[in-house]
């Protein structure tokens, strides 16, 4: 066996089953720790070393709702970003995508190339270059906080477009297409009745991280002066640090119910096609 | 060349299909022609294939009567009506793809009434046509599958029935078969043509297989380079082909190097009335047939001596290539009861069936 055989055979070998509950643990750990830490931190009643409920009982206090307002403001605020980014994902890149694959093939490259640039772009320099712009839709659209989700759409992009391309890749929609037309469908029908059912999969994943990105994002809204969950958290965590990590928690299981959605819907297929 | 077709009907008695016409049509592809003044007829009922190599065009052609391609020139005529112009879902054509194309997410039974919906067909009469149609194509138990659940030929019988229920003036097959494997592609290709003739529905069927194109259509129109170089029944294409391309595309032929004169060719002391149009006299190849061939004893032999290469048994007849004392190679088609050796001497004569030849 020669060196280049010993190195295929290393490379491909399995790693076995201690190595691999190795690997998860720490994996796992990694994740865990500060997530456990967070836990045990909003039970504390101080730096004495003793616990209480009564950091969660107290976001539900009637009383506690005058102080957290500016906090469930916030939330709102995030759920509407990301209502309004995913309507820009559904509305304005879902069918670009769609007729790019369908007429225009050749324009795949350039789509996913420009797709990807916001990745690439720290969100500091984002919001330079957005800072202008903003004050030319603040002129035309007002100041309402919806409008940041122009800016997501932008941060959102490079996710979402992987998450509706794979499903895209995966499905032959200039065939389905074109039997549905051969059939005498027109070209709503064949998007609502032929290519939507079939793009679930990817739509969801795209609507669901961007709803995690959205929730999650901080600077943009912060260096535009407006308020959303990330920026409302940093301002009570200086007043009441044990609810800003409550919420934080929440924020984290939220993200975490979404991307198990996705990866159940993905599992749900690969069952499907197996079957 | 131009090569159209008289508009006879197979069977005038059951035959509701419409006529089909391409009259001169044209395709460009970014300096490209795909088709290059192609005209075609087809009569009401009829199955014609389209039968050529890879890049000739005869997908693009189904394509361009499909709608799904526009064309740069001519005309697209359904029963009389131009519908170059009308889009796909307009033109009533049922279609059954080369790769599979049954909705994922139906199914087969929502895919087959998918064409009925379109046309705003009532639910309960919907039902009833597609059952009726799934069980024209041998598949009444398996409606409630989806398509991942059905194999390859049972996707195509069940695009098939998709693509019939609606009761089109023409159906389009693109190269339906060619994804399957030898043994439902032979079934399969039989049950069309048998719903075909049921049903009498013009049909346009787009193969690059000349063994299914000979089997199952009524006229084969044989397409190189963008334009139709014969069209014939299988038995003309065969017997009288017109040019090389077609003798070398359709059937096996020999390319026997001869002498043309006065119309007539003569090789290895046998003259063969030349098939198509006239040529210039002088030095060319005929095609010959491996069947117009016959093989003798070599003792027995007042023919032309030659050496056996290989020989084939292929079922019902065996098929020998031999080495001529000139060097050509020749196969010879001859029953199963011979047995020649490879290395073994043999004798050939040419029955001196008409032949197609080109220049050399």
């Amino acid at each position: 066996m020669n060196a280049n055989t010993r190195a295929a055979v290393r490379i491909g070998t399995e790693p076995g089953r201690v190595a691999r509950g190795v690997i998860l643990g720490v994996v796992g750990a990694i994740f865990l720790i500060p997530i456990l830490a967070m836990v045990e931190f909003t039970f504390r009643a101080g730096l004495g070393g003793e616990y209480t409920l009564d950091h969660w009982a107290g976001l539900f206090a009637p009383e506690s709702a005058r102080t957290y307002r500016g906090l469930f403001t916030a939330i709102g605020n995030s759920f509407v970003l990301a209502a309004v980014t995913v309507a820009i994902v559904l509305v304005l890149l879902l069918p670009t995508m769609i007729l790019v694959q369908l007429q225009f093939p050749r324009l795949k490259r350039v789509l996913e190339f420009i797709c990807i640039i916001p990745i690439t772009v720290p969100a500091i320099v984002l919001v330079v270059g957005l800072a202008p712009v903003y004050s030319v839709v603040v002129n035309l659209l007002g100041g309402a906080v919806w409008t940041l989700a122009f800016a997501y759409g932008i941060t959102v992009l490079p996710y979402a477009y992987r998450a509706i391309q794979a499903n895209l890749d995966a499905v032959d929609v200039v065939t389905l297409s074109e039997a549905a037309r051969s059939l005498g469908a027109n070209w709503l029908s064949v998007l609502w009745r032929v290519l939507l059912p079939n793009l679930r999969r990817g739509i969801l994943a795209a609507s669901f991280i961007s709803v995690a990105v959205v929730l999650g994002e901080f600077t943009i809204a912060s260096l535009l002066n407006r308020t959303n969950l990330q920026t409302a958290l940093l301002q009570v965590s200086q007043s009441d640090p044990w609810v800003a990590v409550i919420f934080a928690l929440l924020a984290l299981l939220l993200a975490f119910v979404l991307l198990l959605s996705i990866g159940r819907l993905g599992a749900t297929n690969r069952n499907r096609s197996a079957s | 060349m131009t090569i159209t077709a008289d508009l006879t009907p197979v069977d005038e008695t059951t035959s509701p299909g419409a006529t089909v016409e391409l009259i001169d049509v044209v395709k460009d592809y970014s300096g490209h022609r795909a088709l290059d003044g192609i005209g075609l007829a087809i009569a009401p009922g009829e199955f014609v294939a389209l039968l050529g190599p890879s890049g000739c065009g005869k997908t693009t052609a189904l394509r361009a009567l499909a709608g799904l391609e526009q064309v740069n020139g001519g005309s697209i005529l359904i029963d009389g009506e131009d519908v170059a112009e009308l889009p796909t879902n307009k033109r009533d054509i049922g279609m059954v793809f080369q790769s599979y194309s049954l909705f994922p997410h139906m199914t087969a039974l929502e895919n087959v009434e998918f064409g009925l919906r379109m046309r705003r067909v009532p639910a309960a009469e919907r039902r009833d046509r597609a059952a009726e149609m799934l069980e024209m194509v041998g598949l009444a138990k398996h409606g409630a599958r989806f398509a991942h659940q059905l194999s390859g030929g049972q996707q195509q019988r069940v695009a098939l029935a998709r693509a019939l229920v609606t009761r089109p003036r023409v159906l389009l097959l693109d190269e339906p078969l060619s994804a399957l494997d030898a043994k439902v592609r032979v079934q399969l290709r039989d049950e069309i043509r048998r719903i075909q003739t049921d049903l009498g529905i013009t049909t346009l069927f787009v193969t690059h297989d000349q063994e299914e194109a000979l089997a199952v259509a009524d006229r084969v129109a044989v397409m190189r380079e963008g334009r139709i170089e014969q069209i014939g029944t299988p038995e003309e294409l065969y017997a009288r082909p017109q040019t090389p391309f077609v003798a070398d595309f359709v059937g096996l032929s020999n390319r026997v190097p001869g002498e043309l004169a006065d119309g007539v060719v003569r090789a290895h002391g046998t003259e063969f009335a030349l098939l198509g149009e006239q040529q210039p006299d002088g030095a060319v190849l005929a095609y010959v047939r491996p069947e117009d061939i016959v093989l003798m004893d070599e003792a027995a032999a007042s023919g032309i001596g030659a050496t056996v290469v290989t020989s084939s048994f292929l079922g019902s007849l065996r098929r020998t290539r031999v080495r001529l004392d000139d060097d050509t190679l020749l196969a010879v088609q001859h029953e199963v009861g011979m047995h020649p050796e490879p290395g073994s001497r043999v004798g050939v004569r040419f029955t001196g069936a008409p032949v197609a030849a080109s220049p050399r």
